[in-house]
């Protein structure tokens, strides 16, 4: 991005200001290496979306900002249904609900070591990944409708997993006001082989070993200890999400007229949250967002049965599940009048922090677990959510170390089974149905994710807590 | 007239461009067709045992686009399916196709990505001195 466009507001805060057509300014938080590594559409894709009807307090990019569709990604903006404000489906993206959890197994990487190619394998067998793959499970219409209305909490009561997972889940496990009658026949058909699936592309289960503590108060209190290994699962709404995604995209880009809103990007197609459109769309994303924390709790389980046929146990507890492609309705504070927006995270990630009312009572001292996945070979972040996030970012945080080139060069840049080689030699162990996929998934088509997290932390949008270094990796 | 047609990808940040070509209208979108299947797996691996038929409209003619590459990827998911061969006719809005392929088989296939879903990035249709191209980024 250039520099001479933005204004540097700290070492941590860059700013464009507001021009004619924007509503709002826009604001990015990073270091000036990321601002110059930044692609040059982010600031476009800010301004437009500054300009949307309803923005309120600035249209936010963070650190991990890249290239997305109509709202870059790694864009937060809240808007007020009062004043005329809109949702958008483009701002919420193709993928609703993509998030990552994380288990804690309670082994030390020692304890690993001697078995990690069979656990390798068992985790291959046993999560559905990759191009086609389905689970066992297939849901009747009216399971669809539960599943849709009550998200992981109705994976909970069919068995899988634990109640006690459910409070270690944003939005304790499900999303309130989900409509299952908004969601199409074709994006129900879309999930039925799919439900318990991890999918490919940036999807990962990964094995990874707690390498460095930062915060250790804060470690303690969540059970983090160094060398401990922790299961990570990073996936979304499958098939039914992205159908949702694609149909509502449609149907607001052909009724924006209708709404007086100029779309500078069709991308940006956004509809009145109080308009017919978009309160169906409302309740779509909310079944949507179910389905995606449904998903992740039934590989959740899967995960945990893999583990007991190694290590004869299967209690591996939730650390948290945060979500990363969202619109919620939430209470903030603006000019001292507590208001509800509806705040958009796309490539974003909710990062409350200590005393938040929404929080439930296990993260109410320290703030909410922020989960940040990087690339296969450089490692994840667990950051904790900040009081000051509120006033900076609608209380939102990065999500991944963002790609930094194409899928396309990628591809052609590496050759998947060499990587492969090249990181069992590190003693990462990568499980993927398919070399290609791995290659456009290199460790050096992401920017780093460690700059990514360290501006995340001095901008104060959350914590570092742990780091976290891959020693298996399940691709689809 | 039926064929792969002629195609090519574009990088895009995250995910990838599929651009099809052709002297008609209808070319253009069969290549794109086969530049949706090349994300997957090689098209040319992909044998046109089965044909599935589709329909769809829209009111204008970059959206129907949308739609065409929309369709397939539905038919992909929900059929697990990849298809090598097309033939399009379009008449005022309104798209009628044919599309063959076979079941996915990861050993020969070797599939590569997920399909999402067909965006408006980049989406464009258009004919300059006779050809036609038809162009849009997929979410993958």
């Amino acid at each position: 991005m250039d520099l001479a466009l933005i204004e540097k507001k700290s070492d941590y805060l860059w700013e464009i200001p507001p021009t004619a057509s924007m509503h709002v300014p826009a604001r990015i938080y990073a270091s000036e290496d990321l601002i110059r590594a930044m692609d040059g559409k982010v600031y476009e894709q800010l301004v437009h979306v500054a300009s949307l009807p309803g923005i309120v307090g600035a249209a936010y990019a963070m650190p991990d900002a890249h290239w997305g569709y109509g709202f870059p990604i790694g864009g937060v903006a809240a808007f007020d249904a009062a004043a005329g404000g809109v949702i958008s489906a483009g701002g919420v993206g193709f993928d609703i609900s993509c998030g990552v959890r994380l288990l804690k197994t309670g082994l030390h990487k020692d304890e690993l070591l001697p078995h990690k190619e069979k656990f390798a394998d068992l985790l291959f067998a046993s999560i559905p990944a990759g191009v086609g793959s389905q689970s066992a499970l297939r849901l009747s219409g009216a399971q669809m409708d539960a599943m849709l209305r009550g998200g992981a909490r109705w994976a909970v009561d069919q068995g899988y997993g634990l109640k006690d997972d459910l409070e270690r889940i944003e939005d304790h496990g499900c999303i309130a006001g989900a409509v299952p009658e908004e969601v199409s026949a074709k994006a129900r058909e879309r999930q039925r082989p799919e439900m318990g699936t991890l999918g490919s592309g940036n999807h990962y289960l990964e094995v990874q070993e707690i390498s460095e503590i930062y915060d250790a108060p804060t470690a303690t209190l969540w059970g983090l200890t160094p060398g401990e290994i922790v299961i990570s699962i990073h996936c979304g709404s499958r098939g039914l999400g992205h159908q949702i995604g694609s149909e509502y995209l449609r149907l607001m880009v052909l009724e924006a007229e209708k709404y007086h809103i100029p779309l500078p990007d069709r991308e940006l197609a956004c509809a009145p949250v109080h308009s017919q459109i978009g309160q169906s769309y409302l309740g779509a994303l909310r079944a949507a967002s179910n389905c995606a924390l449904a998903n992740r709790q039934i590989l959740t389980h899967f995960t945990r049965g893999a583990f007991q046929k190694l290590f004869s146990r299967r209690d591996l507890p939730l650390l948290f599940d945060v979500s990363h492609n969202t619109c919620k309705e939430e209470e903030h504070r603006i000019d001292g009048e507590v208001k509800n927006l509806f705040v958009h995270r796309k490539g974003a990630t909710r990062a409350f922090g200590p005393g938040h009312p929404a929080l439930p009572e296990i993260y109410q001292s320290s703030g909410q677990p922020v989960i940040i996945g990087g690339s296969m070979a450089t490692g994840s972040f667990v950051l904790v959510g900040t009081k000051e996030g509120e006033g900076l970012s609608w209380s939102s945080a990065c999500h991944g170390a963002g790609r930094a080139m194409s899928r396309t060069q990628s591809g052609q840049t590496w050759d998947g089974r060499s990587l492969m080689q090249e990181l069992a030699a590190r003693g990462i162990l990568i499980r993927a149905t398919s070399s290609q996929g791995v290659a456009e998934e290199a460790p050096g088509a992401y920017k780093d994710v460690t700059r990514v997290a360290e501006a995340s932390d001095k901008a104060g949008l959350a914590r570092k807590v742990v780091r976290l270094t891959p020693h298996i990796c399940v691709k689809g | 007239m039926q064929d792969g047609g002629e195609w090519e990808h574009f990088p895009h940040g995250s995910d990838i461009g599929v651009r099809g070509y052709g002297h008609r209208l209808e070319e253009a979108f069969q290549g794109a067709a086969t530049a949706l299947t090349a994300i997957v797996a090689d098209p040319q691996r992909v044998q046109p045992l089965k044909k599935v038929e589709i329909s769809c409209g829209a009111p204008n003619i970059e959206v129907l686009f949308n739609d065409w590459l929309n369709a397939l990827i539905f038919e992909m998911d929900t059929r697990r399916m990849l298809f090598s061969k097309f033939s399009v006719e379009i008449q005022e809005g309104h798209l009628t196709a044919t599309a063959w392929g076979e079941g996915v088989d990861v050993q020969r296939h070797h599939p590569v990505v997920d399909l999402k879903g067909a965006t408006f990035t980049e989406l464009k249709v258009e004919e300059h001195k006779g050809r036609w191209l038809a162009q849009c980024v997929i979410d993958v």
